[in-house]
């Protein structure tokens, strides 16, 4: 008789029927630097990741980024279903192509952009506003070079000017592609690009003039109008043509639906192109953006790649190649779902939630707001009072109650004001600004009477030292006070460079 | 009596979407609507609209990952609202990043202390990537010319005819010229002693590059740094190599751990490989890995100071989603060293049967090597009836998308059909692809010719000599037409 034996390596009995939480692999460390030699089981490898991700910032509480976080369960699904489209392969994909060109056309003529009936819009999808501004500043030096060769003067020496509050991607630029940045410095109570001043930074080897709608810093506009109208005085004095470039990024999304009346756009003829993000205002997940061009002439050809495949030539001009197709379908998708109304109905909830929560702060008597009632909505404030404690030990208290508020210090010649940024997105509740205010109260409290204690416990040792006559040894916390104090002077030295 | 009336026009809400107006109704197409739509609609309308995209599985045109397990969608859709950039706020995720990038640089061999952390970044792609290398060596050069007081603004690079159009996108954009040695016949990659003789003062770098785009090759980069080094020590120049490893930086690794292509070899002093690629990810992800600090220059460096800590970054994108790179650290860990060579022989075992498959025909000629990526790419025998772009339109209506291309200069006669094996392509599949080529050339033999006029017998020719017919009047001009899209038609594929 032939017993059989079943097979008992205990390996068997813990692959069948182990969860993961009772096998070895919550107990074997991961490489974290060379590549694991054997192969895993999926589950494991998905629940070391999603557990260790825990330990993320919840995306929706990140209070810093003008990004969007939140997208209808139906925008979710189109985006599961093109995750493995790649948004290159024109011929293979005609319909996201077309969802592609069609979202150029109604952003382009949300911009005004002069097209005629059958004309199609210029301009293309990006991964961001960094590749949109990249692709725009390459234009018009591009431009500028070839008009500087036809008069025969040298071309190596382009600049650019903007105001020093940009987005870090202006400086990028200006480094990679070698182009000189001429900021226009800003000053107390100022925080964004005056117009007189740049025009007067304007030489003949300035590329163009950078605008921006929605600053990352205060979320105002800079008033474009303005800066068309002195510039063209002055390309009518000197003979040049200096053109504009508005970076629309946080801001193209808001004016034409609060602010009609309001002319930044291709409305204005000394601008040629326009840079969005769809990831902010768009209200996309990240990874999309737009740049329009005013028209065919303001993007020189010999910049456009042309992939031809049998029968269709298809122009691109982007810097990424390969990429995922979900971001574009979920772009249409808004643009479609939300119609113009629907933008207009989020951009004033916005807006309302923004004033709640700006009287809520003001409310507070504290704080003092440097961000203006018009313009991207968001509140930047800063503490009429730094003296015991800064905005920076509030934003760290924060972020107990799962907050995330960024504290950051202005840029040249502004250094020495420091603030903290809410930006309220499409999902920002009228409760959770609320909730925000009272946790903001309740931090002021806590610092108050932390303040008051270390103040109290070092005059009582000084008081002391002095009755007992002794020349003291600084106290353990005065020590630990000034070295506190020397580290936190140096930290602070924060630069600005963020989004 | 009051009789209740019922509200006549019904909640649009009630209707299905098919039951409702929306289905009716043309969409704006440039400009956006006015009102919003149900959200219901919305998807409905745009899904709808996509059935006709083609089906991404059988797009045997691409090298780009097309399935992933369903675990890892699970942590794709979770982190979708993730901006990757927010270094402060998701620590987590930023470190996963680095994780990644110190695995992909022990894979490559970069010459790392036990504590060292390795220079690489993330990126959206191969191009990204490859323009962060070259503006590495764009900047090196440039240094090092300015300190020898020598004129710097003329810089080049070698690379060979081959190479895809990102390289050509590098060179346009960032003012460098682009050397290209030309290929031949038979000889579909970059010669590298060509390449070699071809460095002058103004080389920023030479690229090579590992698994060509259009036949699968591998280049000898060993013997392009030994005759490189060899030139080095002669003129006292320091042209250096960076090698575009898009394809084949996750093959060459698990198939061909013997071949010395990565930074065992002194010269090449940056790497790029596609995440997305055979490092089987979703669209949207690429590595650059620098041998060490010195090859990066410091001034291209940004810093951006979140309370107490340094994140330095160089790349050109800035937002942009987190997906993609969690996805590739899933795959690291989660196959790890024999699974990614598992999966790797398993590609080329079934490149293998196609590829005699297609022999068997006797109608092909094979123009892929066996080693390098798992792709094949053959051309027809005998083109005097058909060509390969008829042979690739047919397969589409089988669901196949094949693509046909022209080889680039001085090739350009060769016309090749590639078919690239990715990993969820199976010898079921294979099979049936087989079956369906030769379903394809059986109706083209049964089809005249689209190339030539069909002769006809003598005594019709004199008859039929004195009109045109319109058939043949019609023909002609499609052949012009044809010949003129034939003509126009370059490589630049991915």
């Amino acid at each position: 008789m032939v017993v059989s034996v079943a097979a008992t390596g205990s390996e068997t009995a813990e692959t069948l029927h182990a969860t993961f939480f009772s096998s070895r692999y919550v107990r074997d460390p991961l490489p974290r630097f060379r590549m694991p030699e054997q192969s895993i089981p999926r589950e494991a490898a998905y629940q070391i990741i999603n557990d260790e991700l825990m330990l993320d910032g919840n995306p929706r509480l990140n209070l810093a980024s003008f990004v969007t976080t939140w997208m209808e369960p139906e925008c979710d699904k189109l985006i599961v279903d093109s995750i493995n489209k790649n948004y290159v392969d024109m011929d293979e994909y005609p319909v996201t192509t077309e969802l592609q060109n069609r979202c150029v056309n109604m952003i382009a003529h949300l911009f005004n952009a002069p097209i005629k009936e059958d004309e199609t819009a210029i301009g293309v999808g990006t991964v961001g506003s960094s590749e949109a501004i990249m692709l725009a500043g390459l234009a018009f030096k591009r431009k500028w070079q070839n008009k500087r060769k036809q008069q025969g003067k040298p071309c190596d020496k382009p600049n650019i000017v903007t105001g020093a509050n940009v987005q870090v991607c202006w400086e990028k630029f200006a480094r990679y592609f070698e182009v000189e940045l001429k900021e226009v410095k800003l000053s107390e109570g100022y925080y964004v690009m005056d117009p007189v001043k740049a025009v007067e930074l304007v030489d003949e080897n300035t590329i163009c003039v950078a605008a921006i709608l929605g600053s990352t810093l205060t979320g105002e506009f800079e008033d474009v109008k303005l800066l068309n109208d002195l510039l063209v005085e002055k390309n009518r004095e000197t003979g040049w043509d200096v053109p504009i470039h508005v970076d629309a990024a946080s801001g193209g999304f808001i004016a034409p639906f609060l602010y009609p009346e309001l002319e930044w756009d291709f409305r204005l003829p000394l601008v040629k192109s326009i840079n969005v993000s769809g990831h902010k205002y768009g209200l996309v997940y990240p990874g999309v953006g737009w740049v329009i061009w005013r028209s065919k002439e303001d993007l020189p050809e010999e910049l456009i790649f042309h992939i031809n495949y049998l029968g269709t030539d298809q122009p691109t001009f982007t810097l990424n190649f390969s990429k995922g197709s979900s971001q574009i379908i979920a772009q249409y998708y808004q643009l479609i779902r939300l119609g113009f109304e629907g933008y207009k109905s989020i951009m004033e909830n916005c807006m309302e939630n923004t004033a709640i929560l700006r009287q809520g702060i003001e409310a507070t008597g504290r704080f003092e707001i440097l961000s203006k009632e018009a313009g991207v909505p968001l509140v930047a404030f800063s503490l009429k009072d730094s003296g015991r404690y800064s905005v920076f030990d509030i934003s760290e208290n924060l972020r107990r109650f799962g907050w995330i508020v960024p504290a950051y210090t202005m840029p040249a010649n502004a250094e020495h004001v420091a603030v903290l940024r809410v930006v309220i997105r499409e999902d920002f509740s009228r409760t959770l600004a609320e909730r925000l205010i009272s946790d903001i109260v309740k931090i002021l409290h806590e610092l108050d009477t932390r303040a008051a204690q270390v103040l109290k416990i070092s005059s009582a040792v000084a008081k002391q030292s002095a009755e007992d006559g002794i020349v003291t040894k600084k106290s353990v916390l005065e020590t630990e006070g000034e070295i506190f104090a020397y580290w936190r002077s140096q930290v602070k030295k924060k630069q600005t460079g963020v989004c | 009596m009051v009789l209740s009336k019922a509200v006549s026009e019904s909640d649009m809400s009630v209707h299905s979407t098919f039951a409702s107006r929306y289905v009716r109704s043309s969409l704006p197409r440039y400009r956006m609507p006015e009102n919003s739509i149900p959200k219901e609609a919305a998807y409905q309308i745009i899904n709808d609209e996509l059935m006709l995209d083609g089906n991404p599985r059988l797009n045997l045109a691409s090298f780009v990952t097309t399935w992933m397990e369903p675990e890892c969608d699970k942590l794709i859709m979770a982190s979708i609202n993730k901006n990757y950039v927010d270094m402060d706020e998701y620590p987590v995720t930023t470190e996963l990043q680095n994780r990644c990038v110190n695995m992909i640089a022990h894979l490559f061999h970069a010459p790392l202390g036990e504590s060292e952390t390795a220079v690489g970044v993330g990126t959206v792609g191969s191009s990204e990537a490859i323009m962060l290398a070259g503006l590495a060596f764009k900047r090196r050069w440039q240094n090092r010319r300015k300190a020898e007081g020598k004129p710097f603004d003329k810089p080049n690079i070698i690379t060979g005819a081959n190479v895809q159009v990102c390289w050509e996108k590098f060179a346009r954009y960032f003012e460098v010229e682009l050397k290209e040695v030309k290929l031949r016949d038979g000889y579909y990659v970059m010669d590298p002693e060509q390449a070699v003789e071809m460095v002058d003062e103004n080389t920023i770098c030479v690229a090579a590059i590992l698994g060509s785009t259009l036949n699968g090759e591998f280049e000898d980069v060993k013997l392009l740094n030994d005759l490189l080094d060899k030139k080095n020590k002669e003129t006292g120049w320091e042209t250096a190599i960076h090698v575009d490893a898009a394809s084949g930086g996750f093959i060459a690794p698990f198939l061909y751990p013997e071949l010395e292509w990565d930074f065992r070899l002194p010269w090449v002093k940056s790497i790029n490989v596609s995440g997305h690629k055979y490092g089987l990810v979703y669209a949207g992800i690429g590595w650059c890995i620098w041998r060490n600090k010195e090859d990066l220059p410091e001034e291209l460096i940004f810093h951006i100071n979140y309370l107490g800590a340094d994140q330095p970054t160089f790349t050109l994108n800035f937002s942009k989603g987190s997906s993609q790179v969690i996805a590739q650290y899933y795959q690291l860990i989660r196959h790890g060293f024999e699974g990614y060579r598992n999966i790797m022989e398993n590609c080329h075992e079934n490149a293998m049967v196609l590829k005699e498959g297609l022999e068997k025909t006797g109608r092909f000629n094979i123009v892929s090597k066996d080693e390098g990526v798992p792709l094949v790419a053959f051309s027809l025998k005998d083109r005097s009836r058909h060509d390969e772009f008829e042979i690739s339109d047919m397969l589409r209506r089988f669901g196949w998308i094949v693509p046909a291309y022209t080889m680039p200069p001085d090739a350009q006669h060769v016309t090749v059909l590639r078919v690239v094996i990715r990993e969820e392509f199976s010898r079921t599949l294979a099979e049936r692809l087989v079956l369906d080529i030769e379903k394809v050339m059986y109706q083209l033999d049964a089809l005249p010719s689209k190339l030539m006029p069909p002769t006809l017998p003598a005594p019709l020719l004199a008859k039929t000599a004195a009109k045109r017919t319109e058939l043949e009047t019609q023909r002609s001009v499609t052949d012009a037409w044809k010949k003129f899209v034939l003509a126009k038609k370059t490589n630049g594929v991915c």
